[in-house]
């Protein structure tokens, strides 16, 4: 079993054993880590906090928490790659998440006025001019962080309106422009200077004009291409998913017309289809190169373009465009299995005929690159063998000191929760750049707060009992509707009702269970009633056998060991994380109150937190 | 005590018997008792030897009489069968329950008061008939209920919480039971599940009456420094003198001892206890000398703890009555009421 738990560097025991050093839960890491959900997030948003203010019927504050943190918590109510459901705890105890990306959109959709909770910006600047190239959300997220602290803050992109491929990529039927419209409004009214409209094409000149910083988010912009025969003969049959997408979201292209094939299988695949769908294609299939189980869309999105009738044919590599005079015809795909050698998949010749597809058009959603033919390559910013920039990973600057990177151009495609976490580091080391202080050195510090919820004898001040109740399904719109209109959202969200059902499903991870082991008499309360035998009192050992010899074993080496320093009976307490319920039995049941519910809140430095 | 209820979801892990059930599946309703209770963790012993044994729950009947460990048989095995009788006649209900159906496991809950004080009389009786059943008595010396006072187990020259001390001799059941003919006598402690687990699971399989009193402190009442049955007191002055791992028949013996201080005690079901001997001059088949050496210890203050005497072979009740090997509760009227043709000769022998 492979650890990974800080707390297993071990000590030497008196009688010259190796044993567990004991937990030190003001480590911010340590809770934090506890808080699946928010340390999966890249933003590490304070998930179960958000997700009680919205059981509290507190929908602006819920809001304006995720505001603070992922900054545009409408479009990703709606839109997240949602790393935190898969790591959300109740995949562990029972089956299925907490639906959290949907509770954002019940904040989203429920907040009210929201004005007096921005941040104050000051109206005397501070004399720094930073300039943020593309309209994205990373460069607006640096923007919103930047403003408040008196930055003279420049924004360019080629678009006449800001939104980056939040509005050129997704459409409309998953993300309304009105919903994305508001969020970026409320960044560019914060004081953004905007430069829409017009295309940077050199870097050089861009420095020329002097600003202090630059910050680069200008995302990846360049779909992959498919070089097999017939590809240039066809070529005005054929378009790159996400220039087509654009082309939608911008009126150029309102109708799709015959045979549709889209060439893909991540997410930019699944708007293509469902697109067409709704743009008038007689019929549309998805084609993907690779198997059902690894293509890149999400699983819900999957599910949402079968639910459509969308086919989505596997194990089908494309071989050849097939043509007459430059009309398409079709497409040749070859037949590969799955096959697994030294555990890594491969693809080989399934044996079966090659298949040919008719199709009047073709999607090609095969990838996206960075691609910055407009930075000249003698400005001292390094790119590497992939065309992405040499940056540090922490502070997102690149070679040249002035100029700092983020969302999908710093690192390749992502989502939009990387954009606005990297938009937070890279606003934190321009500040640092601009003061004149060291990007590393003079980076505040992550800090934790632990606060006890005990209320009276039996009262928490969260809702402690568990919630058996199971996922519940987001209500869609009617599909005669949906499929008949691009500009109908597809999923209606829950209601405050179904909301408040859901948000009670929440764990309550944030609420911690810290042992104080001088006020323990080990009368063994909490193990005899802590539903999920996370609770032993053993003998102290090396983690691998420590693990095996708990109430139950804890196999998952992915969770910690939480271990108390030696109790009397030369014991110590170990707990472990992985499938704790934080119903705070433990604490109930406790008669000196050595366990305690408190709340870990985890500091994520920021600058322009509201 | 808590309000909430203990969730049904369980560790995905947990061990599943071989009746494919869990632990969890053993439990009973929230306990009501204060938070820390040893009593609790008595219970909890009773889930885990009940679950490791792989009897159905409904196979066991439950009886107890008044006070705080009398209302514990509700915290656990909720399939079962069971009875809360009066104060100090659990006893009565268990006899009683014991000849109706002998086939069912019958283990009674008692405390100090139940037993050693109203119902001293009816424990001295059950133990000598010889029921079969698991006798398991929380003993915190206290009357907990009713806020403190000493019970009569309670050792003469320990205090009160306020710091009064108790001026009588403590009554130890341990002896009593030893005396009037107990064929299984042991002690634990509810903070020890190690030792507890399996004395209960010999205890339940042991043919004939077993006691095992189990110090449990009171954590409201009688957890001070002043106290003889407090966590503390029991950790600092306990000494085990047997240790036991109860085997299932046709299961391997895994537990290894040192040779030579281990012995292999068949029971008449084909299981075995393999007692491992902490101290070598103890002799846990000698009744007298157990009796010597647990009053010896006890008048310097010490609490021996274990196995302390158990004889398999010993005759139960039913053996002594002679009664039939079919649970009374299974045979027809016709069989269980022959009627007068069948009670008139009986009459006539006597007369």
């Amino acid at each position: 079993m492979e650890l990974k738990n800080p707390s297993a560097i071990e000590r030497e025991s008196r009688a010259g054993r190796y044993v567990m050093k004991p937990t030190n839960v003001f480590d911010p890491a340590y809770f934090h880590k506890v808080v699946d959900c928010q340390w999966a997030c890249p933003a590490h948003t304070p998930v179960p906090e958000y997700i009680r203010l919205i059981t509290q019927e507190r929908y602006t504050e819920a809001y304006m928490l995720n505001w603070d943190s992922n900054v545009f918590p409408g479009v990703l109510g709606r839109t997240c790659d949602r790393p935190c459901e898969p790591a959300c705890r109740r995949v562990r105890t029972e089956e299925k998440p907490v639906a959290i990306c949907r509770l954002k959109r019940v904040a989203a959709d429920n907040k009210g006025d929201i004005s007096a909770y921005l941040p104050h910006v000051p109206t005397v600047k501070n004399g720094k001019k930073i300039a943020l190239l593309g309209a994205g959300p990373a460069s607006l997220a640096v923007a919103r962080d930047l403003l408040p602290l008196g930055y003279e803050v420049h924004m360019f992109d080629k678009d006449t309106k800001g939104g980056g491929m939040m509005r050129s990529q997704i459409p409309a039927f998953r993300l309304p422009q009105t919903v994305l419209e508001e969020e970026v409004d409320v960044i560019l009214n914060m004081g953004v200077a905007t430069h829409f409209g017009h295309e940077v094409t050199s870097m050089k000149t861009m420095l020329d004009m002097g600003f202090d910083a630059y910050f680069i988010g200008t995302g990846a912009p360049r779909g992959r291409e498919l070089d097999i025969p017939g590809r240039q003969e066809a070529d005005a049959h054929i378009s790159i998913g996400i220039d087509w997408l654009s082309s939608v979201a911008f009126g150029h292209t309102d109708s799709i017309k015959g045979k549709v094939i889209v060439m893909g299988g991540g997410n930019t695949a699944m708007d293509c289809c469902r697109t067409s769908r709704r743009l008038g294609a007689e019929s549309v299939t998805v084609v993907v190169r690779s198997g059902f189980d690894v293509m890149k869309a999400s699983d819900w999105e999957k599910e949402d373009a079968m639910s459509e009738g969308i086919p989505i044919i596997n194990n089908r590599p494309p071989k050849e465009f097939v043509h007459e005079n430059g009309k398409l015809k079709g497409v040749w795909f070859e037949c590969v299995t799955q096959v697994e050698e030294n555990g890594r998949v491969k693809y080989v010749p399934s044996g079966e005929p090659d298949v040919f597809m008719e199709a009047d058009h073709i999607l090609m959603a095969i990838g996206q690159e960075n691609h910055c033919p407009w930075i000249e390559r003698d400005l001292g910013i390094d790119f590497d063998k992939w065309d992405c920039p040499v940056l540090d990973e922490l502070t997102l600057q690149s070679t040249n000191p002035k100029i700092f990177f983020g969302g999908d151009s710093a690192f390749g495609p992502e989502n939009i929760i990387w954009a606005s976490a990297h938009a937070h580091q890279a606003a934190i080391s321009i500040h640092l750049f601009c003061q004149g202080q060291d990007l590393k050195s003079d980076r505040p510090p992550e800090g934790v707060n632990l606060i006890s919820q005990k209320m009276g004898v039996h009262e928490w001040s969260y809702d402690s009992a568990h919630d058996p109740a199971h996922r519940f399904l987001v209500p869609q719109a009617d599909k005669a509707i949906t499929l008949s209109n691009i500009k109908v959202e597809v999923e209606l969200g829950f209601d405050r009702q179904l909301g408040a059902a859901e948000a009670q499903r929440c764990l309550n991870c944030d609420v911690q269970t810290v042992f104080t082991e001088k006020l323990c008499i080990e009368c063994d309360a909490c193990v005899d009633i802590c539903p999920m035998d996370c609770i032993s009192f053993v003998e102290n050992a090396q983690e691998e056998d420590l693990r095996l010899h708990l109430m139950a074993p804890a196999t998952n080496a992915e969770q910690d060991l939480y271990v108390s320093q030696d109790l009397p009976t030369g014991r110590v307490m170990v707990k472990d994380e992985d499938v704790c319920l934080h119903c705070g039995l433990c604490a109930e049941r406790c008669p000196t109150n050595a366990w305690d519910m408190q709340k870990s809140v985890f500091h994520l430095p920021q600058l322009g937190s509201y | 005590m808590t309000f909430v209820a203990k969730p049904r979801v369980h560790h995905p892990l947990l061990p599943i018997n071989d009746i494919g059930l869990t632990r969890r599946d053993y439990e009973g309703s929230v306990s009501t008792l204060c938070a820390g209770c040893g009593h609790d963790s008595v219970s909890a012993a009773v889930i885990a030897a009940c679950a490791e044994l792989s009897i159905p729950p409904h196979r066991f009947a439950k009886v107890s009489g008044i006070g705080c460990s009398s209302k514990t048989p509700s915290y656990f095995l909720d399939k079962s069968h069971g009875f809360n009788s009066v104060h100090g006649r659990m006893p009565s209900v268990a006899t009683g329950a014991n000849l109706a159906n002998r086939s069912l496991y019958c283990i009674g809950v008692s405390g100090d008061g139940d037993s050693a004080s109203i119902g001293l009389g009816q424990f001295a009786h059950i133990v000598r008939r010889r029921i079969n059943m698991l006798y398991l008595v929380d003993n915190n010396g206290t009357y907990g209920l009713t806020k403190g006072q000493f019970s009569a187990t309670n050792d003469k020259g320990s205090t009160s919480k306020r710091g009064v001390p108790n001026l009588y001799e403590p009554i130890d059941l341990v002896t009593l039971a030893l005396q009037l003919g107990a064929s299984f006598v042991a002690r634990s402690f509810s903070g020890d599940k190690r030792q507890l687990v399996p004395l209960i699971k010999a205890g339940i399989k042991h043919h004939g009456f077993a006691l095992i009193d189990v110090i449990s402190p009171c954590v409201a009442f009688n957890n001070h420094s002043g106290s003889t049955k407090s966590y503390d007191y029991v950790r600092h002055h306990s000494e085990s003198v047997t240790k036991i791992d109860y085997v299932e028949s046709g299961q391997e013996i895994t537990a290894d001892y040192e040779p030579g201080t281990t012995e292999d005690v068949e029971m008449p079901d084909g299981s075995t206890l393999r007692l491992s001997k902490v101290d070598a001059n103890f002799d846990p088949h000698d009744r007298i000398k157990a009796l010597q050496y647990v009053q010896r210890r006890q008048s310097e203050g010490e609490v021996v703890t274990g196995l302390l005497y158990v004889d398999p072979e010993s005759p139960d009740c039913h053996d002594i009555l002679e009664t039939i090997d079919t649970p009374l509760n299974e045979l027809d009227f016709a069989d269980l009421c022959p009627g007068n043709a069948a009670l008139a000769p009986i009459n006539q022998s006597f007369r």
